[in-house]
């Protein structure tokens, strides 16, 4: 008995271990990897991403210049983000809020057009 | 005496993954058990046809869900091997220090489920919410809580800073002062005794010659530990395996306690002498051979057999787990033990089912 007393006053009046969640939350830390987004002004539409992404998850079509990404298959690995050479690719700290039905984040970049070719005076 | 036959699994409370075990008894005494594996079979290695050898590092940390960095420490260890690539100390280093995290972890996540296993619900509570802090430092530090995705090939992602390695530092060292107060229940409380010690016992020389890994086989009082043939930056931990001789599922919770605390040590040694320097190396062409890199997981030794053919996809891979290791001794420890001490026994192997069909 002798051996279990300052275990059960410790646990009688000390604070709970858990918390009250979903009122109270713990805040996230700071790198953590969390939902992802895109600054899609930002982006040139190279396709890194989409080529690197061990989920296969992003899909980038150049000609419409969309950026797609189905946030139910990311796995929160973060090698988009390391890849992406305009660094618009971000993480927030938190995860993705739980939802009722899927969905695909769909982007509309800006459509660049190509540089028409100018005939050669040669040909 | 009439023989009855009890299918144990693969649904029981006592198991977290699907195993199933048909065991024989005479009376209440068994006296054959034969498992039966394949329930959670994923096909991950087939998967290497698909991804390439990047992307095969996410593929192979999710084998494992407790400890998914050494399953990619591991493979990344053998592509570095195939494409002879120096990897930075510090790298190295760091690696180690999440490794040893993961060690912690998944032990103080085992000794939950061992003493829930043995009807202790108060110490399951005990460890796991011991383990909450690990997994703080994992996500303060590499961005996630267990698949922290810190290996690239040359290195890793995510570097520590002089005020995160402090933080470390008093936050295992808080942690073990939590660990050394269950120590005396853990390691000398009557009932956990009277449930554990001298049940599924294993010899020496069965643990060897039935192939047992990791803890189940340092239970027994062989002293083999992969960590020992100093991959990585393990050659400066200047550790010794931790070894009890009973054979028992005692000894071999107590040797995953023991190591929990060894483990701590080691980040701290680690963390030390933590070298200035990169912490990557870029590496360029694809890998061509074939390479055999082993790492010692929480449960034993895990090895990764690649091989390449310089294209983008690996040729074969091939993941030898140490739960599957860890099954022919646990036909073993069974015969002549009580039905009840089913659940205890299939326990203290440790067994990670996920890890072992892939």
């Amino acid at each position: 008995m002798a051996f279990m007393t300052p275990t059960v006053v410790r646990n009688f009046f000390g604070k709970p271990a858990t918390r009250m969640y979903p009122i109270t939350t713990r805040e996230p830390f700071n790198n953590a990897r969390g939902e992802l987004y895109i600054d899609v002004k930002e982006c040139n539409m190279c396709t890194l991403c989409a080529r690197a992404c061990p989920a296969q998850c992003i899909t980038v079509d150049r000609e419409k210049a969309t950026w797609e990404c189905d946030p139910f298959e990311c796995v929160y690995c973060g090698v988009c983000v390391d890849v992406c050479g305009r660094k618009c690719l971000h993480q927030h700290d938190k995860y993705r809020a739980p939802e009722t039905a899927k969905f695909v984040m769909h982007e509309q970049g800006e459509v660049k057009k190509k540089p028409k070719k100018e005939a050669s005076d040669s040909a | 005496m009439a023989r009855t036959i009890v299918p144990f699994g693969p649904q029981h409370p006592v198991l977290p993954e699907p195993i199933h075990v048909t065991v024989t008894l005479e009376d209440e005494i068994i006296t054959d058990a034969v498992p039966a594996l394949g329930y959670v079979h994923r096909g991950l290695e087939t998967l290497a046809d698909i991804r390439d050898h990047v992307q095969m590092i996410q593929v192979v940390e999710r084998v494992c869900g407790i400890c998914s960095m050494i399953h990619a420490a591991c493979y990344v260890q053998g592509i570095e091997k195939m494409m002879e690539v120096e990897v930075p100390r510090r790298a190295e280093y760091l690696r180690v220090i999440w490794s040893e995290l993961h060690r912690m972890h998944s032990h103080l996540l085992w000794l939950g489920l061992y003493a829930d296993a043995f009807g202790f619900e108060s110490l399951f509570m005990q460890f796991w919410r011991i383990r909450e802090r690990v997994m703080d430092v994992m996500e303060a530090t590499a961005g996630a809580r267990v698949i922290i995705s810190v290996n690239v090939i040359g290195g890793v992602r995510r570097d520590l800073d002089d005020d995160q390695c402090k933080w470390i530092l008093s936050e295992i060292e808080d942690v073990e002062k939590q660990i050394r107060q269950l120590q005396s229940t853990m390691l000398s409380d009557y009932s956990v005794k009277k449930r554990t010690v001298g049940v599924g016992v294993i010899t020496k020389e069965q643990a060897l010659e039935l192939g047992a890994a990791g803890p189940c086989l340092r239970g027994s009082g062989v002293a083999q530990d992969m960590r020992m043939l100093g991959y990585g930056a393990y050659d400066d931990m200047g550790f010794e395996p931790i070894v009890e001789n009973d054979g028992d599922c005692y000894a071999r919770g107590a040797v995953r306690f023991r190591e929990t605390l060894q483990a701590g040590e080691i980040i701290r040694k680690a963390i030390a002498g933590l070298p200035e320097g990169e912490i990557a190396v870029k590496v360029r062409g694809r890998p061509k051979g074939e390479v055999i890199s082993r790492v010692e997981q929480p449960r034993g030794e895990l090895m990764y057999y690649i091989k390449a053919n310089g294209s983008k996809n690996l040729d074969r891979l091939r993941i030898r787990t140490p739960t599957f290791a860890n099954i022919p001794p646990l036909t073993a420890m069974l015969p002549g033990m009580e039905l009840a001490d089913v659940p205890v026994i299939i326990l203290s192997i440790d067994p990670c089912i996920s890890c072992t069909e892939r």
